[in-house]
């Protein structure tokens, strides 16, 4: 009986003129264009200076600035409220100010003091582009430092830090996001799919045949998810492909490991949706409640900020979401080489709501309603 | 034998009764009409005989099984076919024909054999593999009463088989009926085509969820002295206190 | 004039009959604005840091002691050896760790300097950078205390100002983008389902047939989103201002102005497409996978515009929401009139021209 109910999906899956396309472009979108979006790496900051001193230094310092790398020069203005100006209208993301005397006072050796504005309505950008502004003025004056008195004895407070960062040396973004991206893409296809797919039938009328049949409870729903399984794992497998083909991206840990825990992820997810279909009567209200859902998930589960600077209400509510633990284990088998072993603490949270999920949708489902 | 027993049959939805306490019988083989208005009850009772909905009170026994505590059996030994003559649009008329033969629990061998004998008869053959949802109206009732018959099932439910199709069609659909019945199919179809009433051996009129006559149309006819169903119908109703759904 | 108030009244009747979806809707601006707001911060505090110091001293020991009296760090205790790390790192016993060479103390009294190792977890770039800030800036600070001999003649001073966020939330980026989104979620998608709604059901036909202009019809479908867009933007504000802190810094007539015109375009985002959908479901998917994805990620809603490259900073130049996340920012976080949204306003408008062109001329010939 299952045998023909799965053929059945099957067959439909294919004549819809949506799915198929829409199937393969997930993996598409998700590997070649969210990743260049979904970037909170702060590049070309703006930066307007406002240069009293015009002088050789004050010039030298604005040059090597530039050269860092981190900032477009947007242009000189004459007074700080022409550069607010600037700032306000967008055209500006930071401001220095050099004061009058700049060169001067370096050579009395009297301390010249600059002013770094920073436009903090995006928090990061402001709180980064500052702090970097600040490295490039402190290496400018290592740099002056150096060339009037070379290393002498009397350094011993010096200390240099190295960092290192470990997993993700070149700290590349796509390394961050594309893993937990993969994520959102089976989310979507063995989550949402099939609950379109339950209530669609439900509209359209053709339930009730179904329901008359002697077709079990159990049966009617496995035929309804095996297809969007078996779609979900060769989607996710060639998103795999794909990502090492496009970014150079390979598992460093085990792809035993992985696996399992998208089968524990899938069981789970599918059964989320099903729990959406046994409440939602019409296309509209499944797509809102999944949308509603699939929002708060994306949102506290470390997807785009991390869990740990949530406070925590959102970190307890994070503990419920099934997206958290799979993009720790993505994160985890893409950059750390992580094995089953480490991922304990993933498996059995998922576990958990893989069971109390797919409970919720059985006793929710209602074929005699 | 009877293949449908229902005693004091109820269905309430909160306040509202939509079934009142209707009790029938239905022999092996007959062609039992259940007549009513829109919103009389019909569907709602159909649909706890199939399994579909629990009765609030009384019981019901179909092809020998209870409908509250045996509904799966039930299942096994009926067809059902909707209103909304619901095939899967998206599939062929043959991929429609193997899964419900599969759902039954019949051979794929039986199913090829039997489709093919199917379409030769519906004069579906070149259709075969068409999508139901090219047919025209006509062909996919003809159809989906095929295929509620196909597992050759002790019952066959038929709500509204023929609505929306023109009177020579329908005439044409009742054959079909007749056909099934002298197979010993027992027919239980639900309509408000009055004219209809006449092809059945029995009839029932529900009112207001009641049953205000049960009998063959000859029968009612000449205890109401009239000359057609219609005449029956639209004298028991005039009592009626409920409006179509 | 009458019959347009039937008909708005119907659909009246329509939304309210669909309790969940009314509930989704009304609360959903609420609770984004809420996650948003509170959960979705880049600032980490507290972040568990080990250390790794074969020889202990007052140096070692006064640095562990600065940096865990940080608001920053705690912590979590010493590694025996640097082959620990790893595992430390991989199974998140610690975010940060702090490796001292063996000879920390004698090197600086020797040769004058010494270098200290900082390793975070670089999954997570922007973390890792500022963690690493964090560490870096708390050690060299006690450093430069050390210091009493060097001459500090060639140093810099350096004051910083924060401009209109000092306290950085991330509540001020992320709220005119929720408004754009929930806005155009409930214009647009809600409208364009509406309308194929009764497409399919074949009462649009009815419609169209009767003489009853084009016009009269999309106004009817639109005016009832339209209140509800309104309710959703009133509820929003109210919101971001009393729970998140967020105020409404500038002139309250350009937030209404760009508000209302945005509302305006979304609306006639969904009439359009309802125009080309002839279902519901596929009004919902291309609504929702060709409206609400792009917006959310090209709109500079969440993401910086800036660090995407050229071809897609070209297309958001094309989403309305782009220029209403940018009019808002000014308007409600840096406190600016109606003469710095000016551009924003004559897109918008550039747009609702074009889009009410194209439905009006769309709408009629599609059913025949």
């Amino acid at each position: 009986m299952l045998r023909y109910l799965v053929q059945k999906e099957f067959l439909q899956i294919r004549r819809n003129p949506f799915l198929p396309r829409m199937i393969l472009m997930f993996p598409m979108m998700i590997l070649l264009v969210l990743p260049f979006a979904a970037n909170f790496d702060i590049k070309n900051i703006n930066l307007v200076v406002v240069d009293h001193d015009e002088s050789m230094l004050s010039e030298r310092l604005v040059k090597k600035i530039e050269s860092s790398g981190y900032f477009r020069l947007a242009g000189y203005c004459h007074n700080d409220s022409d550069a607010l100006g600037m700032v306000e209208l967008g055209k500006a993301d930071t401001i220095l100010e050099i004061p009058y005397g700049f060169d001067k006072d370096l050579g009395k050796g009297s301390v010249p003091e600059v002013l770094i504005s920073a436009d903090t309505v995006n928090g990061t950008k402001g709180g980064l582009g500052s702090a970097y502004l600040t490295t490039v003025i402190q290496d400018f004056s290592a740099d002056l430092l150096q060339e009037i008195q070379p290393i002498s004895g009397n350094r011993k407070s010096l200390i240099t830090i190295e960092s290192q960062y470990r997993y993700n040396p070149y700290l590349l973004y796509p390394n961050f996001m594309i893993p937990a991206l993969m994520v959102i893409g089976l989310l979507l296809i063995t989550g949402f799919l099939p609950a379109l797919n339950i209530v669609g039938e439900k509209e359209s009328g053709t339930i009730e045949s179904m329901n008359v049949t002697p077709v079990r409870k159990l049966t009617l729903i496995l035929s309804k998810l095996i297809p969007y399984w078996v779609i979900g794992f060769l989607v996710f497998s060639f998103m795999l492909v794909l990502a090492y083909f496009v970014w150079g991206l390979a598992i460093t840990g085990s792809l035993l490991a992985l696996y399992l825990a998208v089968l524990l992820f899938v069981f789970t997810i599918s059964g989320f949706g099903l729990i959406i279909s046994n409440y939602a009567n019409t296309y509209q209200q499944a797509m809102f409640m999944m949308f509603f859902f699939v929002m708060i998930f994306d949102f506290l589960s470390g997807l785009f900020t991390p869990i740990a600077s949530m406070p925590e209400w959102a970190k307890i509510i994070s503990y419920a979401s099934p997206l958290r633990y799979m993009i720790e284990v993505l994160r985890g088998v893409y950059l750390k080489g992580c094995t089953i072993s480490d991922l304990k603490g993933q498996y059995l949270p998922l576990g958990v709501l893989m069971l109390l999920f797919n409970s919720w949708a059985i006793i929710s489902y209602r074929k005699n309603s | 034998m009877n293949a449908i027993i229902a005693s004091n049959l109820t269905k309430k939805f909160g306040s509202f009764t939509a079934v009142d306490h209707i009790s029938f019988d239905v022999s092996e083989g007959e062609i039992f009409g259940f007549l009513g208005a829109n919103g009389a009850g019909k569907t709602t009772a159909m649909r706890m005989l199939t399994g579909l909905l629990k009765p609030t009170e009384g019981k019901a026994l179909v092809a020998g099984f209870d409908i509250k505590k045996q509904s799966e059996k039930i299942k096994a030994n009926i067809g059902y076919m909707s209103q909304r003559f619901a095939l899967y649009g998206d599939l062929t008329i043959s991929e429609n024909i193997r899964l419900f033969g599969g759902i039954y629990g019949m051979d794929a061998k039986l199913i090829a054999e039997k489709r093919d004998r199917l379409l030769d008869e519906l004069h579906l053959k070149e259709e075969k593999d068409s999508l139901v949802s090219r047919l025209p109206l006509g062909w996919k009732q003809k159809l989906a009463f095929s295929v509620s018959i196909f597992h050759e099932p002790k019952i066959v439910f038929l709500d509204e088989p023929t609505g929306g199709v023109d009177p020579a069609a329908r005439r044409r659909f009742w054959e079909m009926i007749y056909a099934a019945s002298e197979q010993g199919i027992t027919v239980f179809v639900t309509t408000h085509y009055m004219d209809e009433a006449e092809y059945c051996n029995r009839v029932s009129i529900m009112v207001d969820g009641r049953i205000e006559a049960l009998d063959s149309p000859h029968a009612l006819k000449t205890r109401y002295a009239a000359s057609s169903m219609d005449e029956v119908f639209q004298m028991i109703a005039r009592k009626a206190t409920r409006t179509a759904d | 004039m009458h019959t347009l108030s039937a008909f708005v009244r119907k659909e009246f009747h329509h939304i309210l009959r669909d309790r969940w979806t009314l509930i989704i809707l009304l609360v959903t601006p609420i609770i984004m604005l809420v996650l948003i707001g509170f959960a979705m911060t880049t600032e980490v505090k507290g972040t568990t840091f080990m250390v790794v110091a074969p020889e202990r001293d007052v140096s070692t020991s006064e640095l562990v002691q600065i940096l865990s009296q940080s608001v920053y760090f705690t912590f979590a205790g010493y590694l025996p050896d640097e082959q620990a790390i790893d595992s430390a790192l991989r199974q998140g016993m610690a975010g940060l760790i702090v490796v001292f060479p063996s000879h920390f103390a004698s090197d600086r009294t020797n040769t004058g300097t010494s270098s200290v190792a900082v390793i975070t977890d670089g999954s997570d770039p922007n973390t890792a950078k500022t963690l690493t800030n964090y560490a870096s800036a708390i050690m060299l600070g006690w450093a430069q205390k050390q210091n009493t001999t060097i001459q500090n003649t060639l140093s810099i001073g350096i004051e910083t100002r924060l401009l209109y966020n000092p306290a950085m939330k991330g509540a001020y980026n992320f709220v005119p983008g929720v408004l754009g989104m929930i806005l155009l979620l409930i214009c647009a998608m809600m409208t364009s389902i509406s309308i194929a709604r009764e497409k399919e059901s074949g009462t649009m036909e009815i419609l169209l047939s009767s003489p009853m202009q084009p016009v009269v019809i999309i106004l009817a479908k639109t005016i009832p989103y339209f209140f509800l867009s309104c309710l959703n933007l009133v509820t929003s504000l109210a919101m971001s201002m009393t729970v998140l802190g967020v105020p409404v810094r500038g002139s309250w007539v350009a937030l209404i102005c760009v508000s209302l015109l945005y509302i305006f375009v979304g609306l006639l985002l969904g009439v359009m497409i309802s125009t080309i959908a002839n279902s519901q479901l596929v009004a919902l998917l291309v609504s929702g996978m060709g409206l609400m994805l792009p917006v959310m990620l090209l709109s500079g809603m969440m993401f910086p515009i800036e660090s995407m490259p050229f071809p897609l900073r070209l297309i958001s130049h094309i989403i309305p929401a782009r220029w209403y996340v940018s009019a808002m920012r000014k308007v409600m976080i840096k406190g600016l009139g109606f003469g710095s949204i000016l551009t924003e306003l004559t897109v918008l408008a550039c747009m609702s021209a074009v889009l009410l062109v194209i439905s009006l001329k769309k709408f009629k010939p599609r059913l025949e």
